[in-house]
């Protein structure tokens, strides 16, 4: 067990270093010189040297990287070339509208997932089963800015329940909040949902076909018991690191249903430091939500590793 | 969908039935993708060959789902290259009297902001989200397999060094990695196929690594390297031929996500350049009058959708048959954000 874990530990440090490498290079590929490319057509010298200087673009490329995995390690992503501002607290700012976002799809995802998972594998070959696997099959395949179209158009537009976009903070207003994430989170909590769907319809199905199983339908257990107490407890293990491992996708991977939906969160964030070449932004933006990707996958080994302890004999 | 018992095999095994080792009991972690699969015992032969084509074909003959993704991609490819023809419309004749119209029988899809018709723009967009789908997954197959093999038939440092390189790429959500390399290089449709191309190597490479470590150890590759056969042409002769099956699930599954992910790059405008109709596109442009012009939001997705779909249903198809063990559709879309 702690052999495994300082293993995966070690890997993720290698990974880690890579990614910052990968991050650090992203700038070095801009065409041309970052700095003018991001003042645009309208600046003066003094703006331009001052930018130059503090990018510190015109030290050799070793350096560089030292000194940006230096201060990365301190939490210091640069600052912005537009505002001036740290690049950590920008992308701090936008983590509370992200992970509201996510974890509310996760959750709707779960809410439609997890019945409709369990009871097509229990009818197995049923008309639920047929349901739900041509459900997962739509959700695998729809694009989710799509989905968030149409539910503007229903629910915002036909219907006039729901805001069609925008953003209000759970903390200030948790029913606005509330109204305001239920159609993204549906978009993107649909997706999830036919993945999860598939997934713990496997799982299921797997954990129905072991002896112990057998034994316990055997000795007279009622249905009900020998699916709480026996199918659900093993089957749910895996299922609660997938859920983490999506989770742990959405938090980077919203862009789009943020933009269309105008929330505030690290997607967006992303998208205006492209329109904008703010490249330290874009940087840090992409470094934090990798790094935090990382880590979440390692968190999900870890405890998968200790739920169930097969894990690390592989 | 087809009787329960057919796409059974892939997603867990019927209940009493063998269970799939590859899908459960443990989570499909992204190691998932390099457990070693079965692979024959002897050589592949021509007749060898042409037996599992007819077997594919007669297997996905007799599975309505993929018969009608096969029609739709077919159809597809006829519209992807004849869609200016087939278009009833210039794809930028624009015309002031006919802004924002519903759909109707000389504009079928209705027209846009601008008085285009929106059915000609459908149709000749499907060329550019095919185009990128297979150049991008021909990067990635041609990139990621040769990575792959040389990881996988080398071991060692180079095996090392290889993968943990796509360690990190894959350490990023897809989307992202694809945005920031598009960000960097500036859009368009070009820089568009290398971004999406880059962010699914990784999967391939895994794919053949996994697959070249199970086939390396078989009788007849160490037959072959004892009589001093090169590398070269045992990769070529008695490894490719051997791991050819994960790979060409891999590529219709990935296809179907590449469409996905320039769909999503086009949105946020980073993908082909107007005046040239991309479906992503389009949808973000049509979102300004979402509740006013239902069409401009409705056709370019329902097409993106349907696209999606058919490759979904072939490439499901073909593991069934192909390569039942390896990792559902459903699991492998993590890794399409």
């Amino acid at each position: 067990m702690g052999r495994f874990v300082l293993r995966r530990l070690l890997q993720s440090v290698v990974v880690l270093l890579g990614v910052t490498l990968v991050v650090f290079l992203l700038l070095q590929l801009v065409p041309g010189d970052p700095v003018r490319v991001a003042l645009g057509t309208r600046f003066d010298q003094q703006t331009y040297d001052a930018l130059r200087e503090r990018s510190g673009l015109d030290r050799p490329l070793v350096v560089q990287y030292l000194s940006y995995v230096g201060h990365a390690l301190t939490g210091d992503l640069g600052v912005s070339f537009r505002s001036g501002q740290p690049v950590t607290s920008i992308v701090l700012e936008r983590l509370p509208a992200t992970g509201s976002l996510s974890v509310t799809a996760v959750l709707f995802a779960l809410l439609v997932a997890f019945p409709l998972g369990v009871l097509s594998a229990m009818r197995s070959g049923s008309f639920v089963d047929h349901a739900a696997r041509v459900f997962s099959q739509f959700g695998v395949s729809v694009p989710d800015f799509w989905m968030g179209i149409m539910g503007i158009l229903l629910f915002a537009g036909v219907l006039g329940w729901l805001p069609p976009s925008g953003y209000v903070a759970l903390t200030d207003d948790p029913a606005g909040w509330a109204s305001h994430v239920a159609l993204p989170a549906a978009a993107v909590g649909l997706v999830t949902a036919s993945i999860l769907t598939r997934f713990i319809r496997s799982s299921v199905l797997e954990v129905l076909a072991e002896d112990y199983v057998r034994t316990a339908e055997a000795k007279g257990l009622r249905r009900r018991v020998v699916i709480v107490r026996h199918v659900l407890r093993n089957a749910l293990i895996p299922v609660v690191t997938v859920v983490a491992v999506q989770l742990a996708s959405l938090v980077g991977g919203v862009i789009v249903i943020e933009v269309l939906f105008a929330w505030p969160g690290v997607g967006r964030l992303t998208y205006d430091a492209v329109q904008a070449r703010d490249y330290p932004v874009l940087q840090g933006a992409v470094l934090f939500v990798a790094t935090l990707f990382l880590l979440m996958n390692l968190l999900v080994d870890v405890l998968y590793a200790r739920l169930d302890p097969r894990i690390t004999l592989r | 969908m087809s009787a329960a018992g057919d796409r059974a095999s892939a997603d867990a095994g019927t209940p009493g039935g063998a269970a799939d080792p590859s899908t459960a009991p443990h989570p499909p972690t992204r190691a998932d993708l390099t457990s070693p699969r079965p692979v024959d015992d002897h050589p592949p032969t021509r007749a060898a060959e042409a037996g599992t084509l007819r077997r594919t074909l007669t297997a996905l003959r007799h599975d309505p789902p993929a018969v009608a993704g096969t029609v739709v991609l077919l159809a597809l490819l006829v519209v992807g290259l004849a869609g200016q023809w087939l278009a009833p419309a210039g794809i930028n004749d624009v015309d002031v009297d006919q802004m924002l119209r519903p759909p109707s029988g000389a504009h079928p899809f209705g027209t846009d902001e601008l008085g285009r018709d929106v059915l000609s723009r459908v149709l000749v967009a499907a060329r550019v989200s095919l185009q990128v789908g297979l150049v991008s997954v021909g990067i990635a197959l041609a990139v990621g397999v040769t990575v792959g093999l040389l990881a996988g038939w080398y071991g060692g440092w180079a095996d090392n060094l290889l993968m943990r390189g796509m360690d990190v790429l894959f350490a990023f959500p897809v989307l992202l990695l694809a945005v920031a390399i598009v960000a960097v290089l500036g859009p368009g449709l070009v820089t568009a196929m290398v971004a999406i191309g880059v962010v699914y190597t990784p999967i391939f490479a895994r794919v053949t690594r996994a697959s070249v470590l199970a086939v390396r150890e078989q009788v007849f590759v160490r037959a072959a390297v004892s009589i001093g056969t090169s590398d070269l042409r045992i990769l070529r002769r008695h490894v490719l031929p051997n791991i050819a099956a994960p790979l060409i699930v891999q590529t219709s599954l990935s296809l179907a996500f590449a469409i996905l992910s320039e769909a999503a790059l086009s949105f946020l405008g980073l993908g082909v350049q107007p005046p040239a109709p991309a479906w992503g596109r389009m949808l973000y442009d049509g979102r300004g009058f979402i509740t006013d012009a239902w069409w401009l939001g409705f056709f370019p997705g329902a097409a993106i959708f349907v696209t999606v779909l058919a490759f979904n249903l072939v490439g499901d198809a073909l593991r069934d048959v192909l390569d039942p063990r390896q990792l559902t559709v459903s699991e492998a879309r993590r890794s399409t954000r």
